[in-house]
């Protein structure tokens, strides 16, 4: 995973609370086995007007217009600024995958579904909590300023806005780290290949039972 | 010693190391693996030049987009081509990593929460994951186990490890004996309209007292597979000679000496008395009815004599809100009796009321008699083919056909609806499955949870009866 130290990205406003992963990333998207390339599925309900799947080549669907991703003055903008609640859902890693290959770097809102929140950074995404009033300040400031752009540091934990203002957060520190790093979680698990292979050992004298299938 | 609970034992026997941040690493037993969580996993094991670390703790099968007709035929008789991409995927990703693997003709082959127990892979006392959140319904033997998302379903492979915290500890006590005409099913959409669907939210669930305990094998796993509508990732019932009963002569099961070793060893996986719960609920058994769920969220749900509430009866704005918005959804009034709600389709499946006893509990009441001529569609989806085997055994399959229900194939079907299996828009479905999120069975469909009895009746009638009325 590519590690994450310092972002400045222009800034896409998503005024609602609640949105489910299923709103991310619908359910026909499920059937692909492709580990990216998510990103044209995006809030795809919302996005276009008519039904696509996996099949559908997305550049001949019908763009909504009024849809906030799709405005003119949004174009390639990283950072989401959403409303509470936001990953809700199931824990299928397809729609944090969708924001990923997005594009979006950065989720700013003040409040996050919990597995969400966590598979966000096994995927690079930096998922920062803010209170509602921070939050609801910065829409409309956005609102307000065309290309309104956020520079954000990770290692200082901290926002700057374009008037000035460093507005600090709060993130757990491992996972902090995981970004900073862009720690591989598996590579960091076998760092503790003794201690588990130790374990093992251990645990097929207790439990031979459990070591006994065959494969077939 | 400290008295511990069942969660707290099961974590014990599995903790391999505590690291720095608070994180654990604990120690997988067992792997389902299933075809729509599992390619990007294995991509990623390929990608980083990885092996899994146990082939043989692990197990996969193709079930949640599978097509429930002509399964005769094989990969042949997948029509839909992205269906066949994810089961084709699946097929030579087990094949080059030496994965056991039941095929789609295998009569092995089926949802994975059915067929886990089903071959004895699912044992009392192991951690057990899979990449599907009703992995909980592995806990009715003693077990810990937990869904994940892909990311994990890699780590674990690669590193026969999940890295997680531990969760809180409740306890959920039924007592008492079931009246006439309830099922474990009727008893879970009891508990989880009482609780909530966040209710559980970061706890262990161990579901216990004598109503559990009277419960069958089968029932047990109905009640562990919806612990997670209720918020919980986890839902565990302690062992007993019911769990040791179903276990026994199953192909995987341990046999010989390794067997009466294995039952030393689970005889202790129960909460000792006096262990401490960070919350307990306590239920009457005497107090559940039969009950069916009226909106978009397996919280609400209401007996079968009971009205759809009100929403503005409701205590908070946002209740208020979702209250509205459900009943909208599913185009029913406040105050309606849910008896008169007309039906048009009927689903008898999915991994929590898909195995031998419910599709039993199907036929013993449409035996003879015929579905409602409303209704567009009844169809039992077995969970195995070895459910579909036995079942067939027993003649099942004829009382059912009879009666005018379609006997299909094994798999997850109109449960989650990724198949060809699906209600049109603005059509009532009365599923036994476990989730009625908007658009589950199909854009615009529209669930009611329900028991298989309650189904069966429903399909009769064309609408919801009080099955104590007919039974
Ligand atoms: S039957 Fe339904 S709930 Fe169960 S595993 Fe399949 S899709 Fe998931």
């Amino acid at each position: 995973m590519e590690a994450f130290k310092t972002h400045r990205g222009l800034v896409i406003p998503f005024n609602r609370a609640n949105i489910d992963t299923d709103v991310m990333l619908p359910k026909q998207y499920l059937k692909s086995i492709r580990k990216t390339g998510y990103g044209d599925w995006l809030f795809d309900g919302l996005r276009y007007l008519d039904e696509g799947d996996i099949n559908t080549d997305t550049s001949t669907r019908t763009i909504n217009p009024d849809f906030v991703l799709n405005l003119p003055r949004y174009k390639g903008g990283s950072i989401l600024v959403a409303g509470d609640n936001f990953g809700c859902g199931s824990s299928r890693e397809h729609a944090p995958w969708a924001i990923r290959d997005f594009g979006i770097k950065v989720v700013i809102a003040p409040s996050f579904a919990d597995i969400f929140y966590n598979n966000c950074f096994k995927n690079g995404v930096l998922p920062i909590q803010l209170s509602s009033e921070r939050v609801s300040s910065l829409f409309d400031q956005i609102d307000t300023n065309e290309g309104y752009e956020l520079q954000i540091n990770l290692e200082r934990q901290s926002i700057l806005l374009p008037d000035g203002t460093d507005l600090p957060f709060d993130i757990d520190p491992p996972q902090r780290e995981q970004l900073l790093e862009g720690s591989d979680v598996i590579s960091l698990t076998l760092g503790h290949r003794d201690t588990i292979m130790r374990f093992e050992e251990r645990h097929r004298k207790v439990a031979p039972w459990l070591f006994n299938n065959s494969i077939v | 010693m400290k008295p511990k609970t069942l969660y707290d034992k099961l974590w014990d026997m599995h903790e391999v190391t505590e690291m720095k941040d608070g994180t654990s690493l604990l120690y997988i037993d067992r792997h389902i693996l299933h075809e729509v969580t599992s390619a990007q996993a294995f991509e990623g094991l390929r990608e980083n030049n990885r092996k899994p670390w146990r082939v043989d703790s692990c197990v996969a099968t193709p079930d949640h987009n599978v097509p429930t007709t002509q399964r005769q035929t094989g990969m042949e008789g997948v029509k839909d081509a992205v269906s066949r991409i994810q089961i084709l995927a699946l097929d030579s990703n087990c094949a080059e990593f030496g994965i056991r693997e039941y095929k789609l003709n295998d009569i092995r082959q089926g949802i994975v929460h059915v067929i886990g127990p089903e071959q004895g892979l699912t044992l009392p006392g192991m951690t057990l994951v899979c990449g599907d959140s009703h992995t909980s319904t592995h806990g009715a033997f003693a077990c810990l186990a937990q869904g994940i998302g892909t990311s994990d379903v890699e780590h674990v492979l690669a590193t026969q490890c999940l890295a997680q915290k531990k969760f809180g500890n409740m306890l959920i006590n039924v007592e008492g004996d079931l009246p006439r005409g309830v099922s474990a099913k009727d008893m879970i959409l009891y508990i989880i309209g009482k609780i909530g669907t966040a209710g559980a939210t970061g706890m262990a669930t161990e579901f216990a007292g004598s109503t559990i305990r009277a419960l069958s094998m089968e029932g047990r796993m109905t009640i562990c597979n919806m612990a997670i509508e209720a918020g919980s990732r986890v839902g565990m019932i302690a062992y007993d000679e019911v769990t040791f009963d179903y276990i026994r002569g199953r192909a995987h099961s341990p046999k010989g000496d390794l067997e009466r070793q294995a039952c030393r060893s689970w005889e202790n996986l129960h909460s000792d008395v006096g262990a401490k719960f960070d919350a307990i609920y306590e239920f009457n058994a005497a107090d559940i009815s039969p009950h069916v769920s009226w909106g978009t969220s397996p919280e609400m749900v209401i007996p079968i004599d009971g009205t759809v509430p009100d929403p503005s009866q409701q205590e908070t704005l946002d209740a208020r809100e979702d209250y509205f918005q459900a009943l909208n959804y599913m185009g029913l009034t406040a105050g309606q009796k849910i008896t008169d709600v007309q039906l048009d389709r009927i689903f008898v499946g999915s991994c929590t009321n898909s195995r031998i006893e419910d599709i039993r509990s199907v036929a013993e009441i449409v035996k003879g008699k015929h579905i409602a001529a409303s209704i567009k569609q009844a169809m039992v989806v077995p969970g195995s083919g070895l459910v579909k085997q036995q079942a067939e055994d027993e003649g099942l399959d004829k009382v059912l056909l009879d009666a005018g229900f379609e006997w299909r194939d094994p798999g997850c079907s109109m449960c989650v609806a990724i198949n060809s299996d699906k209600s049109l828009p603005g059509e009532h479905c009365a599923s036994t499955s476990n989730r009625n999120f908007e658009g589950r069975q199909g854009h615009g469909s529209r669930t009611h949870l329900v028991s298989p009895q309650m189904a069966a009746a429903a399909a009769l009638a064309g609408h919801f009866i009080d099955i104590r009325e007919i039974i």
